[in-house]
């Protein structure tokens, strides 16, 4: 056993993007789509049955926690939460690194989500079992990319060679980072939309373009709308803000409404990471380019594909087994 | 004499202690701040700053007399100049050269210059790493959070 700090990542963590090869990408979409209808609840198959899941998120989450532990349930395994923050040891002081130390005995892989980037390699490096970045701070979140991903396959039947539009804030937006990674490595052409104050980090732009990513930056919404496959909205986040006045000058600045996709594609989709605020108007749910609660729902079998994955249970062709 | 006998010159030949030479011009300062001296021991330095240099354009040189650096102190000096070359001098004359080891990852030399990265977290018990990405220009990244550094930053954020 190895708990050293000076550790090396288990094998089967998912930091970053950079941990998926672009064939281990498609298989896990594969395996997804196999669990669907296991997902969706019309099929029992207890392949994680005996193991168990330690959730640890402290930061807020709804969508993220709660389709971990749907997931890991669907597949007949059980969940150990943290809980609130406020009713853990960690008020009392304890590291991460003890938490971790200790949830690595209760279960067989973790979900951990963090204020602090960083936080799940750490975790990775502290643990035997493996890590699930679930969102740390402004960085990763690698199993939201796989869900958006797996919801683009299911729109357009491919993911490679989309025009996908990433809007809102995309600075501090943990989702878009590790999205953008993922579709420039499929070979996708990005339109960046965003204020210039939260435009995409330089080094990530840098990055994705040494990687032949084709990329338009712009801070305009509404031209780009014609000729996008997909439109990612996302919501300015509040929280990630050091100064009041400057959310202010950005909030609400893209909104989108049923009357702007007159236009579009007929296959195009709008995504979002959810929760939103005002970026998507009402009025765009009954229209059949809204996908963001099919994305929502995506989480569980994503979630589910990739934690059997990391806990190196292959999933069979044929699944049976009626309920 | 050569452009580098030349500078070498300019500054009394030492006894005993270390000379570094081929350290990128302007950064002598930096390279006593890696290895902490700020003026208050009593043994000699020399520095010599932005002199021709072929390799480099303009280098400097720092001598320091009576503290013979160790293979330690030495490979911290890669943050800034991973291609300087050190003598050990003893009774004026070169007893040794050393040269700077860069290995794939330097740890515990400074922390990441990201104050929301979990590696700042004081009460963690975790190594600084750091990933040596590219020497020329040298570029590395922090191990946890996966940032590029700034060097300058970095200097100040020396353990």
């Amino acid at each position: 056993m190895n708990h050293s700090p000076l550790g090396e990542k288990n094998m089967n963590s998912l930091i970053t993007m950079n941990d998926l090869t672009n064939d281990d990408i498609h298989r896990i979409l594969v395996d997804a789509e196999k669990l669907l209808p296991v997902a969706k609840g019309k099929l029992h198959f207890p392949l994680l049955k005996g193991k168990i899941l330690g959730n640890l998120f402290f930061e807020p989450s709804t969508r993220t926690r709660m389709s971990f532990e749907t997931a890991m349930k669907r597949l007949g395994g059980e969940v150990v939460n943290l809980g609130a923050v406020a009713s853990s040891s960690v008020v009392k002081g304890e590291t991460l690194h003890d938490t971790i130390r200790m949830v690595d005995g209760y279960s067989d892989v973790i979900a951990l989500r963090h204020p602090l980037q960083g936080a799940a390699q750490y975790a990775s490096d502290c643990a035997n079992v493996p890590i699930a970045n679930a969102g740390d701070g402004a960085g990763h979140h690698p199993t939201q990319t796989m869900l958006d991903l797996f919801t683009i396959k299911q729109a357009h039947g491919r993911i490679e060679n989309l025009n996908v539009v990433l809007v809102g804030d995309l600075r501090f937006g943990r989702t878009v980072h590790s999205l953008s990674y993922a579709l420039v490595r499929l070979g996708c052409k990005l339109t960046l939309v965003s204020p210039e104050s939260l435009r995409l980090p330089d080094e990530i732009i840098s990055e994705l373009t040494d990687q032949g990513g084709k990329l338009v930056v712009t801070d305009e919404l509404k031209p780009q709308l014609e000729d996008a496959d997909v439109v990612y909205m996302t919501r300015i986040q509040k929280e990630r803000f050091p100064d009041e006045d400057e959310y202010v000058r950005v909030a609400g600045i893209y909104k989108l409404d049923a009357d702007d996709l007159s236009s579009v594609k007929t296959d195009m989709i709008v995504m979002h990471p959810l929760p939103r605020v005002d970026e998507i108007n009402p009025d765009v749910d009954s229209t059949k380019h809204a996908a963001y609660f099919e994305q929502a729902f995506n989480g569980v079998v994503t979630r589910m594909a990739l934690l059997c994955d990391m806990l190196n249970i292959s999933i069979p062709d044929k699944i049976g087994g009626e309920n | 004499m050569t452009a580098d006998e030349q500078s070498m010159r300019r500054v009394t030949a030492i006894r005993n202690g270390t000379v570094i030479d081929h350290i990128p011009g302007g950064m002598v300062l930096q390279a006593l701040q890696i290895f902490n001296i700020d003026g208050r021991q009593s043994n000699p330095i020399s520095l010599v700053m932005n002199v021709p240099s072929r390799k480099l354009g303009t280098k400097d040189i720092l001598k320091i007399e009576d503290r013979e650096l160790t293979q330690d102190e030495l490979d911290r000096l890669a943050l800034i100049a991973p291609i300087a070359s050190v003598s050990i001098i003893r009774n004026y004359s070169v007893a040794e050269k050393l040269s700077i080891k860069l290995s794939d990852e330097m740890v515990n030399v400074a922390f990441c210059v990201y104050s929301n990265c979990i590696s700042n977290s004081v009460r963690e018990p975790l190594s600084h790493r750091l990933k040596v990405l590219n020497t020329a220009p040298m570029t590395l990244q922090c191990h946890y959070c996966g940032r590029n550094q700034n060097l300058e930053r970095l200097v100040e954020n020396l353990l």
